[in-house]
């Protein structure tokens, strides 16, 4: 049955991808919830809330202001606390209830812009998508607002990494690892959107000579710089030796052909190994091995991902039926742990841990795949 | 040191009152809302698990889904976890009740073993979409006759009106309970995590008056579970049980005493003068226990010295009662971290207001609250992990919900934990991340 899970976890939601979205660039983000939103992104989805002084709370909604429409209270309490922590922007985003009354998070944000005198941005997630979908609002909204239209290119080749968080790339360093590929591919990094960059970077955003998406959450905004700068992009995340040779290839070419691609192996590989996961970073994975080893590969794609740029072989998957279904036959699974109990008999199960997933129950296992891809390929 | 300053001209004024110019119940406004890294406090997941071999099913949207499952996974408890999601399809089509009949009969259907029982929460969209949980629960019951279910609920957004969460969950927690022949012999301790200490006085005069003593942390069957429907007696102590024990006063038929946890002499002895009464039997040696007590106190005192202390409300029930108990006894409290005091709290309150103004109050979830922790500081000894947190200190006593703790064992024990932690320094940022404190998280 559809949207049932008897045994396997749930995706990061779309509210907590806009926190992880913005969590480092100087905001305040708001979740517009009763409670329970917080203490769940901290906990399980934001490895850096420890560490790095970053503002995201949640507004204690409660039934009589729901059902009362009493947005002003939300307004009040966000003005409060922003005259007292002096945060860069503010950002809204939702939960169920505030979608089931029919909240305007673009009109709180004006008001609040307006009566505060900084940025303000509404992001209308309802708590019921992916994390990948809310990221992906979130990076467009932020490169929208702050983008200077008038930037030059940089005088050197340079690029933009687009779709960071830790939800994908979790806080091993494989953004580092990833920025080193592009350093090598002879890039230098204009923004790092949005692990390592600042809202200055994303003022410069249109400088860059080439856009790398990194997960299907940096898609959104790299349309809008195509469409604003005329900047190509990239789908791929640097995975195995031949998959990012592959992938800088294509980078050179959109920069002299201002094409946007996705780097993936279209070769007609029949195979049985199956990778769940992410879009982009799960057909990078499927690309490496296939390259790397010939054996067929294909992906259930767990999040949102727009089913085009997939090969045909594989398939956007949210419900534990279809995900059991389309790998029934398979030798080999390749997924984050919490997938483990629905695996076959007799399939081997490669462990795969993902922050969007099973959060940080297995962090300190997830690999940095930009610098070494090649342990998870040779299990093949 | 405080965290790392990006903006050093923010005023974080509105995060730190004195007790002698604070408000009682709520010293701080209400606005947004921080989530400090301390974890410790159990949740519906956890305590839902309290009960012996019982399926737990959230129907949920996404959001809501998240923290539970993992809370699930965390504790390694996913074989007894299930979840059904709610898409925005389902509030189009109006089908919320179909939704949860199909999604939870599809889950039965995959399980390995059919559970005796299970909890279906809910959550607040059912409660907005006017969804008709009678009915629901009507046919699931008609549907698989040999499990119980009963109506759990995730619906924050109610915490503001009748029942905290905290105190639904634990009256939901008997609902599986069947009427039974009451058994004058058997006692039930209700409502708490943790099994009451068998040192207090509360569980050897229940055990000196030759009952059989049940509590639900002690139950490892569904069967076991059951027969706690037979108590004559229903005992609650933590504040947020209450609710659960006059439920099954009414339900069941035994009868419910709610004996609050206390630290001060006074107050306990009233509580188990009040047991003394009901059980017919004899009391303790107080001046006995009041000795043992203030030699411990005495002892703790001689060791911690003048060191600041900061206590936080999820330690215990009663934080200003620890308080009040620990100043009177020469203690240095300097500070204790709260959102709001419950109805209990109110004559300590008055008490430390007119005595000791200027104890210092912190909120846990006022937004200023993010810049207020600071980083190593283990000059302070810390009760509770909050406090621990935002001391920044590894002297920490590592307790939650009162940690079974009660009656004059609580202060003995307290004083020994002090003592622990002013001398023992413990890895308070990985302990404190830990979920459901002694519930088997990693």
């Amino acid at each position: 049955m559809r949207q049932t899970s008897s045994v396997i976890s749930t995706y990061s939601a779309d509210v907590f991808g806009v926190c992880s979205a913005l969590f480092e660039l100087g905001g305040m983000v708001v979740m517009h919830d009763a409670s329970g939103c917080n203490s769940t992104y901290t906990t399980h989805d934001e490895p850096r809330w420890y560490d790095m002084e970053s503002m995201v709370y949640i507004s204690g909604l409660s039934e009589m202001e729901a059902i009362m429409g009493d947005d002003e209270k939300l307004i009040l309490d966000i003005i409060t606390a922003a005259n007292e922590l002096k945060p860069k922007f503010i950002a809204l985003a939702g939960t169920p209830i505030p979608m089931m009354t029919g909240f305007d998070y673009t009109a709180a944000a004006n008001i609040i812009e307006a009566r505060l005198g900084i940025p303000a941005l509404g992001f209308s997630t309802g708590g019921m998508g992916t994390y990948i979908s809310g990221a992906s609002m979130a990076f467009d909204g932020i490169v929208r607002r702050f983008m200077d239209k008038n930037v030059k290119k940089s005088e050197y080749r340079s690029a933009n990494i687009l779709g960071l968080t830790p939800l994908d790339f979790s806080v091993n360093g494989e953004d580092k690892s990833i920025a080193a590929f592009l350093e090598s591919s002879g890039f230098s990094i204009n923004c790092s959107l949005a692990m390592g960059c600042d809202i200055e970077d994303i003022k410069n955003i249109g400088a860059a000579h080439v856009n790398l998406v990194v997960s299907s959450a940096g898609l959104s905004a790299a349309k809008t710089l195509f469409e604003n700068f005329g900047t190509p992009y990239v789908i791929g995340t640097p995975t195995g030796k031949k998959y990012s040779d592959q992938l800088r290839r294509a980078l050179d070419k959109a920069v002299s052909s201002c094409e946007n691609i996705v780097c993936k192996n279209d070769a007609a590989l029949e195979g049985d190994i199956v990778i769940i996961g992410e879009g982009v970073r799960s057909l990078s994975l499927a690309s490496a091995i296939e390259l790397e080893t010939g054996k067929g590969t294909k992906v259930s794609c767990a999040t949102e991902f727009d089913p085009s740029l997939l090969r045909d072989k594989d398939a956007v998957l949210h419900d534990e039926d279809y995900i059991l279904d389309f790998i029934k036959d398979a030798s080999v699974v390749i997924a984050d742990p919490l997938y483990r109990r629905i695996v076959p008999e007799g399939a081997k199960f490669i462990p795969l841990p993902h922050e969007a997933f099973s959060g940080r129950i297995y962090r300190r296992s997830i690999p940095d795949l930009a610098k070494d891809a090649q342990t998870i390929i040779s299990e093949v | 040191m405080m965290l790392k300053r990006v903006n050093d001209d923010r005023d974080l004024s509105a995060a730190k009152r004195i007790i002698g110019e604070a408000s009682f119940p709520s010293p701080f406004r209400s606005g947004l809302e921080y989530a400090s890294p301390a974890r410790g406090t159990w949740n519906i997941v956890h305590v839902g698990m309290l009960i012996p071999e019982a399926h737990e099913i959230f129907v949920c949207a996404a959001s809501c889904l998240r923290g539970v499952v993992l809370t699930a996974a965390e504790c390694g408890m996913e074989d007894r976890f299930s979840t059904v999601e709610i898409k925005e399809n389902n509030l189009l089509d109006g089908d919320l009740e179909d939704l949860i009949v199909d999604g939870v009969s599809d889950i039965i259907k995959k399980l390995k073993k059919r559970p005796p029982a299970i909890l279906v929460y809910t959550s607040c969209v059912h409660h907005f979409a006017g969804c008709d949980l009678d009915m629901v629960y009507q046919r699931l019951r008609q549907m698989h006759p040999d499990i119980d279910f009963t109506d759990c609920y995730m619906n924050p957004i109610m915490r503001k009106s009748g029942l905290t969460p905290d105190q639904l969950m634990r009256s939901r927690l008997y609902t599986l309970l069947k009427p039974n022949n009451i058994d004058e012999n058997t006692v039930s301790i209700i409502g708490n995590d943790f099994s009451t200490d068998d040192e207090s006085q509360l569980v050897k005069m229940i055990r000196s008056a030759g009952k059989n003593l049940m509590e639900i942390t002690r139950c490892s069957t569904y069967e076991e579970y059951q027969d706690m429907a037979k108590s004559s007696l229903y005992i609650s102590y933590y504040p947020p049980a209450k609710a659960g024990g006059d439920m099954l006063e009414e339900r069941l038929g035994g009868r419910h005493i709610f004996l609050p946890f206390a630290l001060s002499y006074d107050e306990i002895e009233k509580n188990l003068k009040e047991l003394a009464g009901v059980l017919s039997c004899p009391l303790p040696d107080f001046a006995l226990l009041r000795q043992k007590c203030e030699k411990a106190l005495e002892h703790a005192k001689q060791i911690i010295g003048d060191t600041p202390i900061a206590i936080d409300y999820t330690a215990l029930p009663r934080p200003l009662a620890l308080a009040r108990l620990l100043l009177e006894h020469g203690f240095n409290v300097q500070r204790v971290y709260a959102d709001t005091f419950i109805p209990l709290e109110k004559a300590d309150f008055e008490y430390l207001k007119e005595n000791h103004p200027e104890l210092e109050l912190y909120p846990t979830v006022h937004s200023s609250m993010r810049f207020m922790a600071e980083k190593e500081n283990n000059s302070i000894l810390a009760i509770g992990q909050k406090a621990a947190h935002f001391c920044g200190t590894n002297r920490f006593v590592n307790i939650v919900e009162g940690g079974g703790m009660y009656d004059f064992e609580a202060i003995e024990k307290l004083c020994a934990l002090m003592i622990d932690a002013y001398e023992n320094e413990k890895d308070m940022r990985n302990l404190i991340q830990i979920k459901g404190m002694g519930c088997g998280c990693i």
